[in-house]
Order: C-alpha cells, then structure tokens, then sequence
C-alpha cells in the first residue's frame, strides 16, 4: 500500500516538473531570478555612506580654509564637485539635488583661527533622505573638530581615552556579508510561494483539477505531489545562492554545511503552507499573486532582513514572533557570519518548527476540505 | 481608432475586475499596508542599542561612564557582565549588540594622566548599525573626556548645520514620497501583467481577436480600469501621507497629477509588454517581479540612496523609470519643487511612456497561434 502511495506521489511529481519546465523560459527563471536578486542586494541595499556629493562655498580663501577643504576631500566621505560662487548658486545645487552637503567658510576664518577667537563654518545638508543626512553632518563634525584640535592642541582635554574598537563576525564591516546570506531567504520565499500558490490554482483555473480528482490519488498525495517539487526548486536555489555568493562575493561561511539545508528544510515547511494556504484562497491566478505580495511585502518589511528588528515599535517587534522569515534570518546569518552551531541555534530552529507544522497542518485541512 | 469599440473593452475589463472583489480589494489594500508598515514601524533612526558592559575597574569614573551609556538613548545597557566570557556568549546569541570593557587600570591611568583604554566590541554582522553604533561610543567617550577633564565644551571651530527640506531629519519625511512610487509601479505590474496573458491562457483572445476591435484600441481599453485603480491608489496614498503622517506637502498637485499620469501610463504599458510577450500568468508573475518591483524597490533611491551604489549599478539605475518619478515625488513633496527643476526627470517620464506603449502596440499580434 505505502508503495503504491510512494509511486503515486512520484508520478505527480514528475507530471508536476513536466508542467513546470514544458514552458522552456521557467528553467531559464529559476536560474536568473535568485542569482539577479543576489546582485541587486548584494549591491545595491547598503547604507553606508559615502563619496557624498558637496558644494563648498569659500568666501575666506585662504591657506586654513584651503586645508578644511582638503581634509574633507582626504576623508573619501565628501565629493566636492562644484564650487559656487554665489548664495544663489549654493541654493539651485541643493534645489536641483546636485550636492547632498554645502559647506560655506566665510570670510575672517583664518583670521579669527589665527588669533584664536572662536570661529563657525556653516554646513548645510539636503535632509531629504534624512540617514544621508544624519551621517554626513556627522562626519564634516568630526573632520573639522579634528582640524580645530590639530591647530589649538593645547584647548583639547588633558583626558585621553584610547578606543580600541572591534568587530566581530564581520570585521571589515561589507554590508555584503550580511544581505547575501539573507537573499537567500528571501528567494526561497518569493519562488516558492509563487510557484505553489499559482500552480494549484491554475490546474482551477484551467479545469484539470477535476481530472486530478478522478485518479486515485489521495488528498494527502496530491498535497505533496503539489509541494515537493517546489521544495526541490527550493532546495536548487538556495545552493545556487550560497555557491554564487561565497565563489562571486566572498561571503565566508562559518556554520557547518549540514545544519544549512537541516533549516532550510524546516523553514520551507512554513513556506509551503503558506503558498498552499494562498491556493485555497485564492480561485484565480491574479489573486493567488496578489495575495502573495500582500504576504510577502510585510513579511521582507517585518523581518529584519533591511530594517533591525530592535528599532520598531513594541507591537510590531512582538508580530515578527509570527514571523518564519524572522527566525530563518537569524540561522543563516549565523550561520554564515558567526558559525554559530545547534547549541546556540535550536531556540529559532524549534520556533521554526512549530510555526511550519502549524501552518502545514492547517494549509492541509483547508486544502482537503476543497477538494472534496 | 473607434472611442466605441475603446469604451466597450474598458467596459469588459471593469466588469472583470469587479467581478472579482477580492483582487481589487487587494489593489487597495496593498497600498495602505505597505504606507503603514513604513509610516509606524519602520524607522531608519538606531536607538536602543543593546550592550554588554563588564566594569572591572568598579571606580567611581568607571560608573559614571556607564552611567552616562545608560542615560544615552542611543544605548540601552541590558546586562553587566561578569566575565569576558559572558559578553561573548551575548554577542553569539544576538542578545547584545555590543560589548563594552572598562579595564581594571582605567581610572588609575586618567588620574595619572595616561591614555585611558576602552574596549568596544561590535556584532559586524549588520554592518550598518555596527558602524553607527561605533559612531555613537567614539562620540560618547569625547564628551565623558571632556567633561570629567573640565575643558570647555566650546570647541575652537563651532559647526553650524543647518538642514533645508527636512529640517528635523525625521526618516519617514524620506520614506513616505518615495514610497508612494514603488507602490505604484507594484500595483500597476501586479495588476496589468496577467491581464492580456489570462485572455490567452483562458481561450477567450480567440474571441477578442474576431471583434473588429484594433491593437491600440485594446491596449488603451485593457488599461483604462487599472489607470482608475492606481490613480485611486496614488490619491489614497497622498491622503494618508499628509493627514496621518504629516508629511508636509509643498509643491503643486496639479503638477503632482499630470506627472502621475504619464509614469503609471509609462507603468501599466510596460505590465501589458511582459503580459503580451508571455502569454502566460506563471511567467509573466515572475518576470513582473523581477523587473518591476526589485528595481523600483531597491534602485530608485527611495530608500537606498542611489550615490553609495557601486559604478556600474549607479548607471543601471538611469533605466528604472521609478528613480525619475522618486525625484520627483520628493521634491514636490519636500522641497516644493516647481516645473523648472523637475523637466529634466518628467521627460524621462514621458520617454518611458511613449516608448512602452509603442513596444506594447508592436509586440501584439492580432492572429492565433
């Protein structure tokens, strides 16, 4: 009996991939979606800043003033392009979005360095994107307090506090390292819940799901039948990832290599459900689509996977405990970056479990009821 | 080109959609819960940073250090550890973020005039709050200095910022203009890439293909009800923008309203390409994904600004047409920005439009097979 059970899901998935691969442009997506997105985030999602485009105004010109502009150009943080001429001038580039940053040294500042009066340099900064912003007044700060103590050393604090500054897991600090590992959840994500919740419901839409029905296939066997091909397209991409990453980006990985696909494994469950759960809902194609992005736009927001966890509101923060995209971002960033082993992991590994138990089992019952 | 037979497909296509409630629900909804999650959840701002601290020098500056850390916002002291050890268990497990060592000799060495050490470690994984976080300590430890050493806070050069546009540098003021873009270059994919592709799919092309009925003619008439939909969407978003998350509105809507038309014309036109070329709703969710919201989403500058990109992913961005309209947004909503400055970015518009319905109308052919 179990057998024949064995057989009969095996001939759904074979009939599945036909399906799937008969239109010869999936092959070609399942490959080029994951590695695109990899390149995107890999390089686009960073937050650091630099080369900020900057207009220096300098009424002063003189040697001091010259140096200041130096200093900020040896940061390698400021980009000085333009050099106006005019207040009116200063104002079109920040209105135009030339320049992120003016920096206006009026005149009397090398006087007044000299006789060591206390001067001011204006820095304006375009607050439009405000974390720009907020890191670009913050490095002219520091710049022109360092020039103001290398010229008047004996005005600095006779206390000293050496910092010796670490980091950990990640020590030269590639914003890389810690959005390639995440690409990898969220390309199981998008894929598989797409591909689940679509191919369900177009057998509806079509008409074959009644044909499905007539064979002696079982519920359960036709649940499985739908969902573990997309665990193995699944399973693909994730290796296709980690391989691309660690062999074009460098990404280390320090975690063991069987614990990767042992999570992997896990968090699929709650994805599949989830896909399944969005076929019972949905009757046509153009919802099951819609609903996946109304899942899958709020699970990436809600994740940790671009916006830290910790700066969201209480209720919000509790939320993502709902969240399997949460818990899987922790293993495989660990994973990669900390090598953190089952001892540290298995508090996400078991959440991880509960959730795609519970959904997988619900997602199921629905799905039966459906059908008969 | 017949104004009836383009009116009796618009005709169609809106009863199709309402037909089907909870799609157009969702055409809806996607909007408001996309502008919620951005309005209160997601902030850009780093507060409350985790730390680990193990005193072992238990001086009275050693405690007035960590009392300055824990009255700072920017920190927030979740336990004092008692062994090195311990910080790093904290750090392994996610609990800390950051780990601060006070040495035994650092009260003993500020009285005796030597440099005073301070270890800092910081989890580098997310490596955007590492390094503001590190910012935050390096700041921390200069003010306790100067402080506790009497030396005027007043430094020799004072820097006067000022901040134009955003004066407050509130991160939702960024967010939320630009938001509205990606949202509408999602909507108009989600909602246009299936809608030629399901006609296929389903069979009844055949029957639209024995009307009368022209190619632009269809094309006009299939996009008319979406056009409806996302201009719903975008005045629903600009309402909650406004009344629920101030965002102050500064330019002209009149200006807002027409450039909107030509970007989701430009937007719609190029879901019906990828819905024409597929003719088919798997292929074409996928592909609508791919090369509608990830560039929108993470090309346009509206969250990742576009002048930290590497080179040749800065020059990508020229060809995602949501960049334009992000500048755009921006500067009406922020800077008040008037036609003069923002020409350049509608004609990029108008470009993408034209260009994307003369593709659409080229690459539909009216025959079976």
């Amino acid at each position: 009996m179990l057998s024949d059970s064995v057989e009969r899901i095996k001939q759904m998935v074979i009939k599945e991939f036909i399906q799937i691969f008969r239109d010869k442009r999936m092959k070609a997506i399942v490959f080029v979606i994951p590695l695109l997105q990899t390149m995107v985030f890999g390089y686009a999602v960073t937050m650091d800043v630099n080369n900020i485009p900057t207009a220096v105004y300098d009424l002063d010109r003189t040697y001091e003033s010259r140096e200041l502009v130096r200093r900020l150009t040896a940061s390698g943080y400021f980009d000085i392009l333009h050099l106006p001429a005019s207040p009116d001038e200063v104002r079109d580039l920040l209105d135009r979005s030339r320049v992120t940053v003016a920096v206006q040294i009026d005149r009397g500042f090398s006087a007044d360095l000299k006789r060591r009066i206390p001067t001011a340099v204006q820095v304006l900064v375009d607050g439009t994107d405000s974390n720009t912003g907020i890191v670009a007044l913050d490095y002219a700060n520091r710049i022109i307090l360092k020039y103001a103590r290398d010229l008047a050393p004996a005005g600095a604090s006779p206390v000293r506090i050496d910092l010796r500054q670490r980091a950990w897991y990640n020590p030269e600090l590639k914003s890389k390292n810690y959005n390639v590992p995440g690409v990898i959840a969220m390309v199981i994500m998008l894929t598989s819940l797409l591909l689940t919740s679509m191919a369900v419901v177009r057998e509806r839409e079509i008409g074959t799901m009644e044909q499905l029905m007539v064979t002696p296939l079982r519920p359960m066997e036709l649940i499985l039948g739908k969902t573990i091909p997309f665990a193995i397209i699944a399973f693909f991409d994730m290796v296709l990832v980690t391989v691309f990453g660690v062999l074009v980006f460098d990404i280390p990985i320090h975690g063991s290599l069987v614990l990767l696909p042992l999570s992997t494994a896990i968090y699929l469950l709650s994805i599949l459900g989830i896909g399944l759960m969005i076929s019972t809902v949905a009757k046509t194609q153009q919802q099951a689509l819609m609903s996946t992005f109304l899942f899958y736009m709020p699970a990436v927001l809600l994740s940790g996977f671009m916006f830290p966890l910790e700066n969201m509101p209480d209720i919000f923060q509790y939320l993502t405990y709902l969240n399997p995209l949460r818990y899987f971002l922790i293993i495989i960033r660990s994973l990669f970056l900390k090598g953190s082993g089952f001892g540290i992991l298995w508090p996400q590994m078991a959440a991880l479990l509960v959730i795609g138990i519970m959904v997988i089992t619900l997602s199921a019952i629905r799905f039966r009821k459906r059908l008969q | 080109m017949k104004f009836i037979r383009l009116k009796a497909i618009a005709k169609k296509e809106l009863l199709q959609i309402i037909r089907d409630p909870l799609s157009l629900a969702m055409g809806f909804l996607m909007p408001v819960l996309l502008l919620f999650i951005f309005g209160y959840a997601i902030s850009l701002d780093v507060d409350d940073l985790t730390t680990i601290v193990h005193d072992l020098d238990r001086s009275s500056l050693s405690r007035e250090l960590v009392a300055d850390l824990t009255a700072s916002r920017y920190f927030k002291v979740v336990r004092s550890a008692g062994s090195p050890r311990e910080i790093e268990e904290y750090l392994d497990a996610g609990r800390a973020r950051l780990g601060l060592m006070i040495p035994g000799d650092f009260s003993r060495d500020i009285r005796a005039g030597r440099a005073a050490q301070l270890q800092v470690v910081v989890d580098g994984s997310d490596s955007n709050t590492a390094t503001i976080a590190l910012g935050y300590i390096a700041a921390l430890s200069e003010i306790y200095a100067r402080r506790i050493s009497g030396v005027p806070l007043v430094p020799l050069i004072e820097v006067r910022p000022r901040v134009w546009y955003n004066p407050e540098l509130k991160s939702r003021n960024f967010i939320v203009p630009g938001l509205i873009a990606v949202i509408m270059m999602v909507i108009a994919a989600l909602l246009t890439s299936l809608c030629i592709a399901r006609e296929w799919e389903r069979g009844t092309m055949e029957q639209l293909i024995a009307t009368p009925v022209t190619t632009p003619e269809l094309i006009l008439g299939k996009m008319a009800p979406y056009f409806l939909i996302g201009f719903i969407d975008m005045g629903l978003s600009i309402t909650m923008a406004t009344m629920l998350f101030g965002v102050p509105f500064k330019g002209s809507l009149f200006l807002l309203g027409i450039i909107s038309a030509v970007f989701l014309f430009g937007g719609l036109s190029f879901g019906i390409i990828i819905s024409i070329v597929t003719k088919s709703q798997l292929v074409s969710s996928q592909i609508s994904v791919v090369a509608t919201y990830l560039p929108a989403f993470l090309l346009s500058g509206f969250m990742f600004s576009i002048s930290n990109m590497a080179r040749p992913l800065q020059i990508m961005t020229r060809i995602v047409p949501a960049r334009y309209f992000v500048a755009i947004l921006k500067g009406l909503f922020l800077k008040g920005s008037t036609m003069r400055f923002l020409i350049v970015d509608a004609t990029f518009l108008l470009i993408f439009a034209i260009v994307t319905f003369t593709v659409a109308n080229r690459k539909f052919v009216k025959r079976i097979g």
